[in-house]
């Protein structure tokens, strides 16, 4: 017996939205019979706004649940926020799933970037993005787990959004090796690529894509969290894999401050740019 | 979400039988002795143990009871038997069994793969039924074992064990079979005699004696080398202290099982072709996955199209209802049923795959609520399917 939380078992006994949308803006499909799994996602969308969002869905309990969420999520919102949602949003939302359920949510996210595929995108541009297109220009569609069909750049994905470090992840999450077994090693080497490709990625960024990468990612994980508790952080200066930054607001002269550098902040640049940054606090 | 309990699942496991718990009581409690010791106080539970060992002898129709041999389960049975021939006789490499055997005996034929064994693994036609013609072909001078279920846990569909036996014998008299009758024991007689069976298993809990209890029949000509080493207990066959209040037990859901045979052809079978032909009468993306195949009477399998398994039982559990799925949502494992994919269950059904299986304690009133109310849980999740286009092509066909 899955361990299902209430918002999962509320929207497989009752799902949102199911249906299908007569000219619908953006169709979206993911998953196929073969693999016990389909979503088909219906989006009506005016002005750069989702307005009305309908599912159909063949899958288990998790699967209806994460399509019905899904379009919970998405209407009312525009292109360009329903364009960030991850599977990890999805199941988040959904008070998470078993890990052997990510799969589903997963799958919601493949068909809404399936839908919006076509859709033009605005102006934003994320480093990020440019990273993984370059990645899938070099390998497209090429299958890895021949069992469920699953594509490299599936396995991808998946790897980037939730943080995926072991094969056994990658099949929770895609299903990819959960068969004969045979593509585990190419799995791996999938996993290994990611983690040595982010380095070497960022190894070959010109100093001002540099910059603005480490900007990111303090502007939007670590200058959130400390202001939550009223203080804030700014970037002063970028001497290579040194990056030098201000405390401001409470947490400049709070006795504290040191521990909220290294533990917190220099982590997580750590965490998305490599193990050798190095943060030092200008006083 | 309900107090019901309707539970349909026994090929899964049974309800203990309260004359089995009742037998087992003093076993737990005052007749504690072990029962291999020396004084009087042993003498009720080394009798027990016998009067057991007796019940199962005559529940297989064994010739002599120093045939049989408690183990704790089903799985102990098969491997005891498997590892036991194979070891006895390490000059013979090769071994037969079915692609829809279940998995403690599959997946101990892969680890023997490993070990330098050559295992073929004969198939099934549509309707779950063992290709005799391919098993022949297969046995040859090399040929150790021969390793079939007497029925399937899925499917029930039964094979023909005399027919196989002659089969295998007349090609080669030294090899031997091992027949796992866990799905068969208290559904239709059994007689390793009459069927020509060398070694045969099977699982108390599956016909309500308490889980953690089984037997293996070794005939005497057939010698196995033991799994478990130790004391001389099961006459060297099997070590370990007697587990005296659940080998009483297995022996009287034996007794029991035998008396309700009858009840099981007649009774159960009706109830469960009841169930059965009004699920495909009402349902019109129902279809059973058997088709006309021999099968236990209390098993069915029937396919929903274009639906998913586990979202039709968990809208069955909401309303009490226990049954199960080959479908690979529910195990976790990824991939759908191998035994509906040996029988070639088209992806279409495989994944809505429902296993309906009844007991001795299943009731019409039961039968009748599951009727009344599973048209409209497929009908619900029928409307979800992002496959109404085919769906409605196969309502406007079986209307024809």
């Amino acid at each position: 017996m899955w361990d299902y939380s209430e918002k999962v078992m509320d929207h497989y006994r009752n799902p949102r939205n199911v249906g299908s949308i007569e000219n619908a803006d953006a169709i979206g499909v993911a998953g196929s019979l073969t693999c016990g799994d389909q979503l088909k996602i219906y989006l009506k969308i005016e002005n750069n706004i989702v307005t009305d969002a309908k599912f159909q869905t063949f899958g288990c309990g998790s699967a209806v649940a994460s399509s019905s969420i899904l379009t919970e999520m998405i209407i009312g919102k525009t292109v360009d926020e329903v364009r960030k949602i991850t599977n990890k949003d999805i199941a988040d939302e959904l008070g998470g799933l078993p890990p052997e359920k990510m799969h589903c949510s997963v799958m919601g996210y493949e068909a809404l970037e399936d839908a919006l595929k076509n859709f033009n995108k605005d102006e934003y541009v994320d480093l990020d993005e440019i990273l993984d297109e370059h990645y899938k220009t070099e390998k497209k569609e090429k299958i890895v787990c021949t069992c469920f069909q699953i594509t490299e750049n599936a396995i991808w994905d998946a790897i980037k959004q939730n943080g995926l470090k072991t094969v056994e992840e990658v099949t929770n999450y895609t299903k990819a090796g959960g068969a004969c077994g045979k593509c585990k090693s190419v799995i791996q080497d999938i996993i290994d690529t990611y983690y040595n490709k982010q380095q070497s990625e960022i190894d070959k960024l010109t100093p001002t894509q540099w910059i603005l990468k480490v900007n990111n990612v303090i502007e939007t994980q670590i200058s959130p969290e400390l202001q939550k508790d009223g203080g804030d952080i700014e970037l002063v200066d970028i001497k290579n894999k040194s990056i030098y930054v201000k405390l401001k607001g409470r947490c400049s002269g709070c006795k504290n401050s040191t521990m909220t550098l290294k533990n917190f902040a220099e982590k997580v640049l750590q965490d998305s740019l490599g193990t050798d940054i190095t943060l030092i606090e200008v006083k | 979400m309900t107090n019901k309990l309707i539970y349909l699942d026994n090929n899964a496991t049974t309800k203990v039988d309260e004359r089995v718990l009742e037998e087992m009581m003093p076993f737990f409690k005052d007749e504690y002795a072990n029962p291999s010791s020396m004084y009087d106080f042993s003498r009720k539970s080394s009798n027990a143990i016998k009067e057991a060992r007796v019940k199962i002898r005559d529940f297989v129709n064994a010739q002599d009871e120093k045939e049989i041999i408690f183990t704790s389960c089903g799985s102990e049975s098969a491997n005891t038997a498997i590892r036991g021939v194979l070891n006895y006789n390490k000059t013979k490499k090769h071994i037969i069994t079915s692609k829809v055997e279940h998995p403690c005996v599959l997946n101990l034929y892969h680890a023997l793969e490993k070990q330098g064994y050559r295992v073929d693994y004969i198939g099934v036609n549509s309707n779950g039924e063992l290709d005799l013609e391919e098993l022949a072909e297969a046995v040859c001078e090399d040929t150790a074992l021969v390793s079939i279920m007497w029925a399937n846990n899925e499917t029930g569909v039964i094979n023909p064990i005399g027919k196989i036996s002659e089969i295998v014998k007349s090609k080669n008299k030294d090899t031997k079979l091992f027949v796992d009758a866990v799905q068969v024991a208290g559904k239709i007689p059994i007689d390793v005699q009459a069927n020509g069976v060398d070694l045969l298993g099977i699982s108390g809990h599956k016909f309500h004696a308490p889980k953690g209890v089984g037997a293996l029949y070794v005939n005497s000509k057939t010698m196995i080398t033991p799994l478990i080493i130790g004391g001389h207990q099961e006459r060297g066959k099997r070590a370990g202290t007697e587990n005296t209040p659940y080998i009483v037990g297995i022996g009287k859901a034996a007794e029991l099982a035998q008396e309700y045979l009858n009840y099981e052809v007649t009774e159960i079978k009706r109830l469960r072709d009841k169930l059965e032909s009004n699920i495909l009468s009402k349902i019109y993306n129902a279809r059973l996955n058997t088709g006309i195949a021999n099968r236990v009477p209390n098993t069915t399998n029937i396919g929903f199209e274009y639906i998913e398994g586990e979202l039709i039982l968990l809208h069955l559990s909401d309303l009490g209802i226990c049954a199960s799925s080959g479908s690979a949502c529910t195990s976790g494992s990824l991939e759908p049923s191998h035994v509906l994919r040996a029988m070639n269950v088209p992806f279409t059904a495989i994944h809505g795959s429902i296993r309906w299986s009844l007991s001795r304690y299943t009731t019409e009133d039961e039968i009748d609520y599951v009727i009344d109310k599973l048209p409209s849980i497929i009908e619900k999740v029928t409307s979800i399917s992002p496959y109404q286009k085919e769906l409605q092509a196969l309502k406007e066909l079986r209307k024809k």
